[in-house]
């Protein structure tokens, strides 16, 4: 729980930059190894284009306007090309939420997990398809013998994540990047991914990167927790006491607009707790971008956006009025 | 009489021997003024029910009958006064709108084709709408793509509305909302079903709010009706391996109450084999699973579930 | 750590409320995007000329009123010079792109009408009448464009109409199929179910949901239509299957044949015409092209 010594991961005020808007603003984050850091919002809140950026893979015309990214030591901002592509893949790896479209339809799924061993490793042909039918049996792909020569088309989408999952792990990596690994797959199918995900993360040490929007998967299996609206990281915290106490007024109001399966709520009895406004709502907003729809708005949050404060615990919150708080029945107020 | 009464549907995709039997031999009621949820995995089966209860794809099999009038086999001119009585809300916020046509010619199209009052009436009845659904009163002439995602499914609750129907199929009507938004759409067609009398056939992947939203809840897995309870009988006991499947698949939100429970094994295939359509997933499948299919069955009082052992 | 403010006010991912009427703004965009204007100026020029043909040049521009084979510049009278009988070639190819474009234009027009019938009956009613359709319109395509032009042409006699209707006939397949294939996807979606949810008839489905939507794919390939038809007639005029009465580049093409080496502008002159009028009618298309799709942003 406490504040992490040698990060593996640390982004550094990260501001990332579009024609027309700002997509990340001053996003500071860092993870341990081994550790799985979850980072929500909704869509269009930065959260995808913050893990691009630790990839280097952001489109042609996002622009790092300022921020450090360290991995393991290196500053990724100032690494070369090649650098990074010796990187990727080996040391850091991205699943991406579309298994249908994240595969070649042309190639067999041995050959396409293959070329990843190929890439980083100098292996005999031989060599590969042994360390393929390995790694095809650690994600949980029955027969792996006969599964390795079929092609996308003849999987499902729960088998071809687990590819995406073998490829991405192909190479041990230390830190793996999963942009909304089980939104396009069913809830029974999420459950096996994200077993799948946890047993591969304590047993190759690999500190994951969690893209979600769906807290009841962070509950579940990450350890600390990021939340970030309209671009900026208003909350961090570990998952107990984020989950016990969200202290920002949206990290809150999502817990509370979300229906849990756990709570015994129903229409007749229960009115769902709405978070008022769309996120479009913060535009033209000096102060904090979540101002127009927060119940706890003070005349001082509409002059500049609140910084990032640090709290005891690793905790941080963009929110001065909460984190003036601290102690006091917080549930109430926001309620 | 039930205000929806569908006997032993059945609806199938394909001519010839690739055949798939979307939905394959269905029966159940909705009563005015209920919710019923319909939950299962994407491929179940479970959108083409409700499009076909609404007549939108052709059934094979089977009777639907609204009000008591069998609209099974009705043709299009038929159906025509039907249509009014039952209504649709789509998941997808945007594809559900035509791009190109302002939310005041989505409105009073409707009004006009089914020649419900006079210009002057429709403008009113249209305003009395848009207020109804939260939307802003100069959203009128403007067009789809000028909405956030939830004030679009707002103009489809709108149309949905619009005709005055007493049900409405609501085809995964948050799924593709933010959590912020859903709360809000979701109180949104409380408080319409309370204030209109509606009744819904809230169809849903996700568990934890048909289960908010239900009054009582139909659980599809390959065509079939497995399980069928009010909601807070499902909840406390479940009876089919399927139904508890589910529930133990859904995470919760609770850090501290960590999921104990194996997932099932495998995915939904679209083979149907003989027996039991859930024994090549069960984890408690036996040789009688695999060699004889379970009907639904009474197991309590409104509880039904098609599983030899429940 | 504390975040130093950024205290410049940016605007963050706007996901809707677009209250700005998107259409002007895109237009304005689009009347900077250099391509487009040039094709749109381009094709404005040429209309203009063939519009005020017999404004500028009065006299029948098949007369002769000079010397043979003047040079450009050669004769004030004559800025771009004369042929071989001694006709104004300035005034023949402002009377050119007359015909050029009237063929153009009538053949796109008729290859459209069949096209989006054909293509819309099929890509909607689907089963056994798209199937049905489907074949007829590959029996026009694997047919050779030019060759039935040709056959068409020299059944009757090379009238301007018959020319036009003849391409008419021989493009129409493209726009079906293209029509067909828009149909058939938007048919089964969301806002079409919905409209049969409200009880709305197949036509008024057909007019008002289906076919705006349709269209802009369509508009675009009308104007590659044009400039497709255009060619065809400066081919046929070429191979002398024209309108004896009537000007057209391509029939000057044919005419100067015999002076290509010792007059080439006479050649030269009708077929930049010709490129030129193509040209912008493909800039035209690829412009409409982007300015139509509703999810493409300036």
């Amino acid at each position: 729980m406490n504040p992490i010594p040698v990060p593996l991961l640390e982004v550094d005020r990260l501001t990332v930059a579009f024609p027309g808007h700002v997509a990340v603003r001053e996003a500071s984050f860092a993870i341990a190894p081994a550790e799985t850091l979850a980072l929500v919002g909704e869509s269009g809140c930065g959260k995808s284009v913050t893990a691009f950026s630790v990839m280097r893979l952001l489109p042609p015309n996002a622009r790092v306007a300022s921020g450090r990214i360290l991995f393991d030591g290196n500053d990724l901002m100032t690494a070369s090309r090649p650098e990074m592509r010796r990187l990727r893949g080996r040391h850091i790896s991205l699943i991406q939420q579309e298994p249908m479209t994240s595969l070649n339809p042309v190639l067999s799924i041995g050959v396409q997990i293959g070329e990843v061993l190929r890439r980083h490793e100098r292996l005999s042909r031989r060599a590969t398809r042994a360390r393929v039918v390995e790694l095809l049996d650690l994600v949980k792909i029955p027969d792996a013998h006969r599964r390795i020569d079929d092609y996308p088309h003849n999987l499902s989408g729960g088998m071809r994540q687990r590819v995406m999952i073998a490829m991405a792990v192909a190479c041990h990596p230390k830190l793996l990047i999963a942009d909304e690994p089980t939104t396009a797959l069913d809830v029974t199918t999420q459950a096996q991914v994200l077993d799948l995900l946890g047993d591969l993360r304590r047993e190759l040490a690999m500190a994951v990167l969690l893209i979600t929007h769906d807290l009841g998967v962070v509950a579940q299996w990450a350890d600390r927790i990021a939340v970030m609206y309209a671009g900026r990281i208003v909350e961090r915290a570990s998952i107990v006491p984020f989950f016990a106490r969200p202290m920002h007024p949206y990290s809150h109001g999502l817990l509370g607009a979300r229906v849990d399966v756990d709570a015994e709520e129903h229409y007749l009895t229960d009115r769902l707790t709405e978070i008022p406004g769309s996120v479009g709502s913060a535009a033209g907003e000096t102060g904090c971008s979540f101002a127009p729809r927060c119940p706890m708005v003070q005349p001082s949050c509409r002059l500049a956006p609140p910084p990032l404060l640090e709290l005891a615990d690793g905790r941080a919150v963009a929110c001065p009025i909460t984190a003036a708080q601290t102690g006091a029945p917080h549930g109430a107020a926001v309620g | 009489m039930a205000l929806l009464s569908v006997k032993d549907l059945h609806t199938r995709y394909g001519t010839g021997r690739q055949v798939l039997r979307a939905v394959d031999g269905v029966s159940f009621d909705i009563e005015r003024g209920e919710t019923v949820g319909l939950v299962g995995e994407s491929g179940c089966g479970k959108s083409t029910l409700g499009k076909t209860v609404l007549r939108l794809v052709p059934p094979a099999e089977g009777e639907i009958r609204l009000d008591g009038v069998d609209i099974t086999r009705l043709g299009d001119r038929a159906m025509a006064p039907h249509r009014r009585r039952m209504q649709m809300i789509f998941q997808d916020p945007f594809g559900s709108l035509n791009p190109r046509q302002t939310i005041r010619t989505v409105l009073d199209t409707a009004l006009k084709v089914h020649q419900q009052g006079d210009a002057g009436e429709r403008r009113s009845r249209l305003q009395e709408i848009i207020a109804r659904v939260g939307l802003p009163a100069d959203s009128p002439d403007r067009y789809p793509h000028e909405f956030s995602g939830g004030q679009r499914q707002r103009i489809g609750i709108a149309r949905a509305l619009v005709l005055q129907p007493a049900l409405i199929v609501c085809d995964e009507p948050v799924s593709a909302l933010d959590v912020s938004i859903q709360a809000q759409i979701l109180n949104l067609l409380v408080d319409l079903k309370r204030d209109l009398g509606l009744s819904y056939l809230f169809i849903s992947h996700d568990l934890s709010v048909v289960r908010y939203f239900a009054d009582r809840v139909l659980v599809m897995y390959l065509g079939r009706i497995v399980e069928s309870a009010s909601h807070a009988t499902l909840w406390r006991d479940p009876r089919h391996p399927y139904t508890k499947a589910l529930f133990a698949a859904v995470p919760s939100t609770d850090p501290t109450h960590k999921r104990t429970a194996p997932s099932i094994k495998g995915e939904l295939t679209t083979t149907i084999a003989s027996g039991c359509r859930f024994a090549s997933r069960c984890p408690a499948a036996t040789d009688r699973c695999r060699a004889e299919e379970p009907q639904l069955r009474s197991v309590g009082e409104g509880h039904h579930a098609a599983c030899h052992y429940a | 750590m504390s975040t130093p403010d950024l205290t410049t006010p940016l605007p963050v991912t706007d996901l809707g409320n677009r209250a700005a009427p998107r259409k002007g703004r895109r237009l304005r965009a689009f009347a900077r995007n250099p391509t487009f204007v040039a094709g749109v100026a381009i094709l404005g020029i040429v209309v203009l000329l063939a519009l005020f043909a017999g404004w500028l040049f009065p006299t029948d521009p098949q007369d002769m009123v000079g010397p043979p084979l003047l040079w450009p510049g050669d004769d004030a009278e004559f800025p771009l010079g004369t042929d071989s009988l001694g006709r104004n070639v300035l005034a023949l190819l402002v009377h050119g792109a007359r015909a050029s474009l009237l063929v153009g234009i009538s053949a796109a027009a008729i290859g459209l009408a069949i096209g989006m019938v054909v293509g819309s009956v099929a890509g909607f009613f689907g089963g056994w009448v798209d199937i049905l359709l489907t074949r007829l319109i590959e029996l026009f395509q694997t047919t050779p464009t030019f060759l039935l032009v040709v056959v068409i042409v020299a059944i009757r006699e090379p009238s301007l109409q018959t020319i036009a209707l003849a391409i008419g006939l021989a493009s129409w397949p493209t726009v079906a199929r293209l029509v067909r294939a828009q149909f058939r996807s938007l048919r089964e979606s969301d806002f079409v179910v919905a409209a049969r949810s409200l009880g709305y008839s197949r036509t008024r489905i057909i007019v008002q949901e289906i076919l705006p939507n349709a269209l802009p794919p369509v508009i675009v390939a009308a104007s590659v239509m044009i400039a497709n038809a255009i060619l065809t007639e400066a081919g046929l005029s070429f191979l002398n299957m024209r309108d004896p009465n009537v000007v057209s580049w391509g029939g000057m093409i044919g005419d100067s044949r015999d002076q290509l080496r010792n007059a080439w502008f006479l050649t030269a002159l009708p077929g930049a015409a010709i490129a030129a009028t193509v040209l912008s009618l493909n800039l035209v298309g690829d412009g409409l092209n982007e300015i139509l799709n509703p999810r493409s942003d300036p």
